[in-house]
């Protein structure tokens, strides 16, 4: 038998479109149509001005690492130490990731590092988003 | 509210914090409670309302033999128990009870009739942080420190010196769990947690409970035990998820319910002689000291570093050692109300000469949630 994986995700009706991208390769946010607010988790509407109206684009990928601990417990489906980051994409939302190609270090782990988003498919529905430095 | 309307008349703890293998969770609510309501001569009868956490109010009020005309279930994590304080101070004062009980009860370590906490997959948190590999508070709850110590220069070393100096105020307390002297070198030698926490910058994981009662400052003179006035209470929340703080360097929910707290007490900080910041991790008090305005951004650990909070420091805070040193049993703001208490009354063990003026600050979630409360011991100022 396997061992037990990370915990996943199961997408709602509200954040589908999220982990659709994510499958399609493309890291979606989303933006709202009257004050032009991007935001971060998935909301059918804005958190800023309340409208409905919102539209959901393909973000550039690109964030700097904001900040992270370095987890020395053993978790289902990771190898003690790893970090979980928070990082900032260039958009200007923050969202919890994990940092690859890299190592798992203080050292190797500055903050504010550019990072660019890599995909990493779980299962044939989830993939998730995760970051590497950036390259060039 | 009117200030010094509402007092605290009875406040207990189990009869035993530590390790509790004869109690379930309901059991240590109701374990405090009796305490507390033997501590101001009540039955449950005298009772008429309740309010807690962790259990239902409904459970509670089954469990105990009250019929209430007064509720609260407020589960926030651990700042729960301020905020109810909170609720309960308006609802006397609206005449919505009369009594009011609050109690907590955890068997946080021996985890009796204390169901398994569980992510659900579909919630905000399940889906876009549980997948990344945080298991609890002591890999979430950590993650904002790194951005402060980068914005304000601040060192590994101070922070581990907020648990050496909490280990100072235990040290005076019997009940508390660690008790033995540590050094910087310890806490910074202890076994590496989530990087840069180590063991010792990490709460407790102990059983236990407490419980307070409220009622009007006018009713309180007939009570044997010396009144603790509610001053002023603020409380707020932010988000469940720590990835989406608006400032990693400062809570939000802090900064909202402090200055309410103090707003409604018609006091300032320098008017402040005892304070308790919940410590689940040795950030906290930093966190706490900056937003609700002891001292200025960034200044926090080195006050705490220069010994300003540790005992014969102008600002005694944590004064029973903390959740870092005291018990943590999982929401840990009853015992950080209940050491408010015994400074208010001049029961510490740990006491602060001549203390008049408590405040104490809690957090719930991890910066998901605040409440603050501010005691008095001093006569209310109304006539009756």
């Amino acid at each position: 038998m396997a061992e037990p994986g990370r915990a996943l995700p199961v997408p709602t009706p509200e954040t589908q479109h999220f982990w659709d991208g994510t499958q399609a390769g493309e890291l979606r946010l989303q933006r709202c149509d009257s004050c032009g607010k991007t935001y971060f988790p998935p909301r059918p509407f804005c958190t800023a001005c309340a409208s409905r109206s919102v539209s959901v684009f393909k973000a550039s990928g690109k964030a700097i690492l904001w900040s992270y601990v370095i987890h020395h417990r053993p978790v289902p489906g990771f190898t003690p130490p790893y970090a979980i980051a928070v990082v900032q994409l260039a958009e200007g939302p923050r969202m919890m990731t994990n940092i690859v190609d890299c190592p798992q270090t203080p050292e190797a782990l500055q903050l504010d590092m550019e990072l660019e988003v890599v995909f990493e498919a779980q299962n044939d529905k989830i993939t998730l988003p995760l970051f590497r430095p950036a390259k060039g | 509210m009117r200030r010094n309307a509402v007092a605290v008349v009875g406040a207990a703890e189990t009869t035993d914090l530590g390790k509790i293998e004869n109690l379930s969770q309901i059991g240590l609510h109701a374990d405090a409670a009796l305490n507390a309501m033997a501590d101001c001569g009540l039955r449950p009868s005298d009772i008429d309302g309740i309010a807690t956490a962790g259990q239902t109010p409904v459970e509670l009020a089954h469990y105990l033999g009250i019929t209430p005309t007064w509720v609260d279930g407020t589960a926030v994590g651990g700042c729960s128990f301020m905020i109810h304080v909170r609720h309960a101070a308006a609802a006397i004062e609206a005449g919505l009870a009369k009594t009011i009980l609050i109690t907590h009860g955890e068997s946080g370590r021996s985890r009796i009739g204390n169901p398994p906490r569980r992510v659900d997959p579909q919630s905000l948190n399940g889906q876009f942080e549980q997948p990344f590999g945080p298991m609890g508070p002591p890999s979430m709850f950590t993650i904002p420190v790194l951005r402060y110590m980068k914005r304000y220069g601040v060192t590994e070393e101070q922070i581990a010196q907020v648990s050496v100096v909490q280990r100072e105020w235990a040290a005076m307390h019997p009940r508390a769990t660690f008790r033995s002297p540590i050094t910087t070198a310890d806490v910074l030698n202890s076994r590496m947690i989530a990087w840069p926490f180590r063991l010792l910058m990490c709460c407790l994981v102990t059983d236990g409970g407490g419980a307070l009662i409220l009622t009007s400052a006018e009713r309180a003179r007939d009570f044997k035990t010396k009144p603790v006035y509610i001053l002023g209470t603020g409380e707020s929340a932010e988000t469940p998820m720590v990835s989406q703080m608006e400032d990693f360097t400062s809570s939000r929910a802090f900064r909202v319910a402090g200055p309410t707290a103090f707003q409604q007490a018609g006091i300032s900080v320098n008017d402040v002689d005892h304070l308790m910041i919940y410590d689940a991790f040795a950030h906290l008090p930093i966190y706490g000291l900056e937003d609700l305005g002891f001292v200025p951004r960034g200044e926090g650990a080195a006050f705490i570093a220069d010994r300003n909070t540790a005992p014969g420091g102008k600002l005694p805070m944590n004064t029973n050692g903390g959740g870092l040193s005291y018990m943590h049993s999982g929401m840990y703001g009853m015992y950080a109300l209940q050491e408010s208490v015994r400074q208010m009354r001049g029961t510490s063990p740990a006491q602060i000469a001549d203390a008049k003026v408590s405040v104490c600050h809690g957090v719930g979630g991890m910066f998901a949630a605040s409440g603050t409360i501010i005691f008095s011991n001093e006569t209310p100022s109304y006539d009756w």
